[in-house]
């Protein structure tokens, strides 16, 4: 029972990290209406900005100015590259995040080199904070979770509650609308694209010191965050939160069971074949639930697409 | 060519040869190239780049022809070639008899049975809704290649002997001439099927749907049949894409199913131009060229071609087919002419510019993370080229070069411009 | 610029010098197909320079083989590519190469031995040698072997071999944990793992036995709290990369204090990851003695190496290995042009490394015995650290000649 407990706080550390990359996503994609593909390669630059920084002021000062910066370098890139090319269509607005991506991987190759960077948990949050029943679970665990639920609800206040926020919901439905009624509708976009990836380097520097930073982390987090906006609804931000956490546990649990496909063929009375070099269902026979695991998610999108195209929560199938 | 009609004049007669001419040229192309390149590894780059040409024109279909933007289509072209790899093998064990020759078909017939099971679900929709589903499917088969081992053989895949199949005419295709030629002649049927097809009621239905789907369905057709239709057509030549890199290479891995690869298409159909028939064809050579040949010669080519991809995208939407259509109207007018010396002279300082650029850049990186006493560098691995990447000659020479090349470009783009405008205006004198 | 009557007479001077000691003047080039871009790049570079410095200390300055004629290293970028390793590899060939050396990953390797084998099969005037490095899957040496392929590294199975009599004589581990990346190589290491411990300590209970999907796992916790929850005396993995960086932070901090039996947990920037945490805990199986220093020669060989590449931390030893047996075999053959003699000269040679151990080629095989040994990570007594950390590998254990006589299902079809 306390293992569940277990799993559970270690899913949601995994599913709150997710939806920092998911939550920045989602809104630049209610703006642009495309996929931002060099998101995780902002995630990435700010993982390297935090170590930097780390390695003059501390930690804590880069969990603040390595973020900034990546939104600022966000929020540029917004104003000269990608408005220019948002007036030729969807596809090209893809192309041109690829194009980034690929940009921003060998500019941290230039400036930090290829291998892995020795970017750790601050000696201020390296102990364990509680046990259960022999098991750690370490502070920087915990502050993760505090930092990303604290994030959560400021960008909930701010869209909801604050005249910002509606005005940003209404832009990001209404460009045009807004745009007659006065308000400077290009600025909110770039706001919305800073403050996107600015998320993303949060994300970054915090992921940073538990996953590993190295030139390949974006491409290792691969699909997932997309898989996350989509689960979840496209726009909305409690989608991203619900799906998010639905594929942290789904994860984590799928990890932490060992559990064994040749019981259930057991249980159904096939036999197991006699020659497992040769079998061809040998795959099946030795199939564990881990091993599928990092592929769960997926199954959910397909299936969610095919039954629920909005997503979760999303009010508008694009 | 869904963009530009070949004039009337050409149509009389019972041969249309504005349509014919450019297929036949390209056959003579592709016969005459392997007297001028002859070296194996060029053969395999010519290989390579037409399976991708094949794989790029299938892709396009999707895109271009169809609006149905895919993430996920390294699927049908991985399976159709682990289909004919282990179809290879089986002429190597059991002694089946399979011509080599047609190893594709089968590589084709088994993308399109996967294509008509997962088109049944994914394209019921367009848009973002068909991406990732497509993405979906894309990340599971690649996730399921290295689960099960007994179809692809896990991390190191699953390799094939194709001369152990029986011989036609006499060959057995162990040199590499001969599966240049065989991959030709793949490439040519295809590419007219392929354009055939776009010409079909089907084809043309799959524009209309493209651009309108609405209206298809009042005309009376159904959408999501015509996008089931060419998102079968477009599977069963991405697997005789695969068929052909699996008798290339003998040997087919999880590599060839990833998003990776799924990517690069996309990137390949789009640098060529997604509104042209030759868009894939003029992007699936340009890509190959950069990513195989320029890793020889320089190590941040990753950056050039990220850098291409920013530049293309934000310049030259229509790709480099685009570009090169934008000269059609000049051309019409019997302008092009014109045109030669305002682009030659432009020519020089934007080359300039672009040396100094590259130049600098990479002495830049040589600086950076070059060892210990290894000041020296070539630029671009070429011996004349030698000088210290630590000294401040060659830096000040690259800024040079930069700044004098933009210099010339900016001084020059007006006239340019006037001489543009004045191609594609017509002149009633 | 030269006059032209000049240029021509000079290239007539130059064309007849060359007519008359073209074979001396030729260099034998080595192609390096590794990735050297990408996420992989860093440990493609390592080997470059190693290879680099190898040639040029142990072969060049010495005048080189056959009379004159120098090692030249000819890098080609794979990009971690099965296809695209295939095409560099042909360009390798056209340029006249003909060793082959490649070792990062054992899916690549496997793809460069057959297309090697079926180029060689085919094109018998331009036959080329395939020298792996460092891919460790058993089955290169085993069931997929031929002729053309020599491995320089212990395989999986000899690895295996020396971690599991190290285990065999510390009486504290009564339950161990076995986690790897899900295909070939990581599977191998387990299969051996269990074999050698039935073997070796039956008494030894294995508390898990699990493969998890390679690159794919962001999050080791669960796996770290899994093996905790067993009560593992040990754990071994061959994991490597972010992999391993991710499954032994995830395991130190989820307070596992007990050994950790690695394969790759070194070098490329996880020494200088995992620091003062992994001391006492991280172990790794390795050929080649870099910490204390094997021989003088050794020592001032990776002084050099350090002080002509600083950002680079000298992790290969086998490499300078690979070198001077092809030197030496081409001696023996008294030509570089007609591998099946160097290849001949080559299996069964036995070679005095500079780094402790006698290298023996075994002509069953190809697959080279040597010493192998179990390596602490620890900041003490380091002569020569990683990532500028003040840490690295010091020798623990040394198992002399590991698995000389370890059985082979190879049948190596000779040519005439």
């Amino acid at each position: 029972m306390s293992l569940i407990l277990v799993n559970l706080i270690d899913g949601l550390v995994t599913g709150l990290l997710l939806f920092m990359l998911s939550s920045g996503l989602t809104l630049i994609f209610s703006m642009m209406g495309v996929l931002n593909f060099a998101h995780a390669s902002f995630y990435m630059l700010g993982a390297y900005f935090g170590y930097q920084i780390s390695t003059y002021v501390g930690f804590w000062p880069g969990l603040v100015i390595g973020p900034v910066l990546v939104g600022v370098i966000g929020a540029l890139i917004e104003r000269y590259g990608l408005r220019r090319v948002h007036q030729y269509g969807h596809v090209p607005e893809l192309i041109f995040t690829f194009g980034l991506a690929l940009l921003i991987e060998e500019v941290v190759q230039f400036f930090w080199g290829k291998g892995q960077i020795a970017f750790n948990v601050p000696e201020s949050l390296k102990f364990a904070l509680f046990t259960i029943s022999g098991n750690a679970i370490p502070a920087y665990k915990v502050f993760m979770i505090f930092c990303s639920m604290g994030i959560f609800l400021v960008l909930l206040y701010i869209l909801t509650r604050t005249r910002v926020g509606m005005v940003i919901q209404a832009a990001l439905s209404y460009p045009n609308t807004v745009e007659a009624l006065g308000h400077n509708v290009p600025m909110v976009f770039m706001g919305v694209f800073g403050v996107g990836t600015a998320l993303a380097g949060i994300a970054g520097v915090i992921a940073g010191p538990t996953v590993g930073v190295f030139p390949g982390m974006a491409i290792q987090l691969g699909s997932i965050v997309f898989v996350t906006i989509v689960v979840g609804g496209l726009g909305s931000l409690w989608g991203a939160l619900v799906a998010s956490l639905l594929i942290g546990w789904i994860t984590n649990f799928a990890a932490a069971y060992s559990f064994r496909f040749s019981t259930i063929f057991e249980w159904l009375g096939l036999e197991r074949p006699a020659n497992m070099a040769e079998s061809l269902l040998r795959d099946a026979w030795t199939l564990t639930f881990p091993q599928i695991g990092p592929i769960l998610p997926y199954l959910l999108m397909i299936l969610i697409l095919v039954l629920r195209p909005y997503g979760l929560f999303g009010k508008r199938e694009v | 060519m869904s963009t530009v009609a070949p004039s009337e004049a050409a149509r009389k007669g019972p041969v249309n040869w504005a349509l014919l001419l450019p297929w036949l040229a390209a056959i003579v192309f592709l016969a005459v190239m392997p007297l001028i390149f002859a070296s194996n590894s060029a053969l395999t780059i010519m290989n390579q780049m037409a399976i991708t040409i094949v794989f790029a024109l299938a892709y396009n279909m999707l895109l271009g022809q169809g609006g149905m933007l895919s993430f996920g289509h390294a699927v049908y072209m991985g399976l159709g070639g682990f289909f004919c790899v282990h179809l290879m093998g089986y002429v190597e064990n059991y002694e089946w008899q399979i011509p080599t020759p047609i190893l594709p078909i089968f590589g084709g017939l088994f993308g399109l049975i996967f294509a008509i099971v997962i088109g049944l679900f994914s394209t019921r929709r367009a848009g973002t809704v068909f991406a990732m589903i497509s993405l979906g499917v894309g990340e599971l088969v690649a996730a399921c290649s290295l689960i099960v081992v007994a179809f692809f053989g896990g991390e190191e895949g699953v390799s094939g002997d194709r001369t152990m199949g029986p011989t036609v005419f006499g060959f057995d295709f162990a040199q590499k001439i001969e599966v240049y030629y065989l991959t030709a002649i793949w490439l040519v049927i295809s590419a007219l099927a392929m354009f055939f097809f776009s010409r079909t009621p089907v084809g043309r239905l799959a524009n209309a749907v493209r651009d309108n789907p609405e209206r298809a369905e009042f005309v009376g057709y159904s959408a999501r049949f015509v996008r089931y239709y060419s998102f079968c057509a477009s599977g069963f030549f991405a697997g005789i894409a695969g068929g052909l890199f699996a008798i290339n290479f003998e040997i087919l891995t999880e590599e060839n199913l990833n998003l990776v690869t799924s990517g690069s298409v996309l990137l390949v159909t789009f640098l060529g131009g997604i509104g042209f028939f030759v868009g894939p064809i003029i992007g699936a050579i340009v890509f190959t060229l950069l990513q195989t040949v320029m890793s020889l010669y320089t190590d941040i080519w990753q950056l050039y071609l990220g850098g291409l991809f920013v530049l293309t995208v934000m310049f030259f939407p229509r790709g480099l087919a685009g570009l090169l259509f934008m000269h059609w109207r000049p051309h019409q007018l019997g302008k092009l002419g014109t045109l030669v010396v305002p682009y030659a002279r432009m020519f020089v300082p934007g080359a300039v510019m672009i040396l100094g650029f590259a130049g600098f850049l990479e002495t830049a990186f040589h600086a950076r993370h070059a060892a210990q006493g290894n000041e020296v560098m070539k630029l671009f691995k070429f011996e004349f080229l030698q000088y210290d990447s630590h000294s401040a000659l060659p830096w000040i020479l690259f800024v040079a070069m930069m700044v004098a090349g933009a210099y010339g470009c900016r001084r020059l783009a007006p006239g340019l411009k006037a001489a543009w405008d004045e191609a594609n205006t017509a002149r009633s004198a | 610029m030269k006059t032209p009557i000049r240029m021509i007479s000079g290239a007539m001077v130059a064309g007849a010098m060359m007519i008359g000691a073209a074979q001396a003047a030729d260099p034998v080039k080595i192609a390096f197909i590794d990735p050297l871009s990408g996420w992989m790049g860093a440990t493609g570079e390592q080997g470059l320079s190693q290879y680099k410095f190898a040639a040029e200390e142990l072969v060049n300055k010495k005048g080189g083989v056959l009379g004159g004629r120098m090692f030249e290293i000819v890098p080609f970028d794979n990009k971690l590519s099965g296809k695209e390793s295939l095409i560099q590899l042909q360009v390798a060939i056209d340029q006249g190469i003909r060793y082959i050396a490649q070792g990062n990953s054992s899916g690549i390797a496997h793809a460069i031995t057959a297309a090697v084998e079926k180029h060689n099969r085919r094109n018998p005037d331009k036959r080329v040698l395939f020298l792996n490095y460092s891919a460790v899957d058993p089955a290169l040496t085993n069931e997929k072997c031929n002729f053309w392929h020599f491995r320089f590294d212990a395989n999986a199975d000899i690895k295996m071999d020396a971690i599991t009599d190290v285990i065999k004589a510390n009486k504290d581990i009564k339950k161990i944990y076995i986690i790897g990346q899900d295909y070939s190589f990581g599977k191998a290491v387990a299969a051996a793992a269990v074999k050698f411990l039935k073997q070796k300590r039956p008494d030894i209970v294995i508390a898990g036995n699990e493969l998890h999907p390679i690159a794919k796992v962001k999050d080791f916790t669960p796996y770290a709290r899994k093996i905790m929850a067993s009560g593992a005396d040990a754990i071994i993995t061959g994991n490597w990369g972010a992999d391993m960086v991710g499954l032994g932070k995830a395991v130190i901090s989820a307070g596992f204090k007990k050994p950790i039996y690695t394969y790759y947990g070194a070098g490329d920037g996880i020494t200088g990851t995992f620091g003062a945490a992994g001391k006492g805990v991280l172990k790794l199986v390795s050929e080649g003695q870099v910490n204390p220093p094997a021989s003088p020669e050794a020592k001032a060989y990776i002084e050099a190496f350090e002080a002509k590449y600083t950002k680079i931390s000298f992790a290969q030893p086998r490499i300078a290995n690979v070198i001077g047996m092809l030197a030496q075999a081409i001696e023996k053959a008294g030509t570089a042009d007609d591998v099946v003699k160097v290849a001949t000269a080559l299996e069964g040679m036995e070679y005095d490394s500079m780094f402790g151990t006698k290298v023996k080629m075994r002509a069953t095989d190809h697959q080279a015995i040597q010493d192998v040994h179990i390596l602490a990570h620890t900041d003490e007594n380091v002569t020569f650290d990683y990532d500028n950390s003040g840490f690295g590998t010091v020798v623990e254990s040394t198992v002399k000649m590991a698995s000389a006589n370890i059985a082979t299902t190879c049948k190596m079809k000779r040519p005439k």
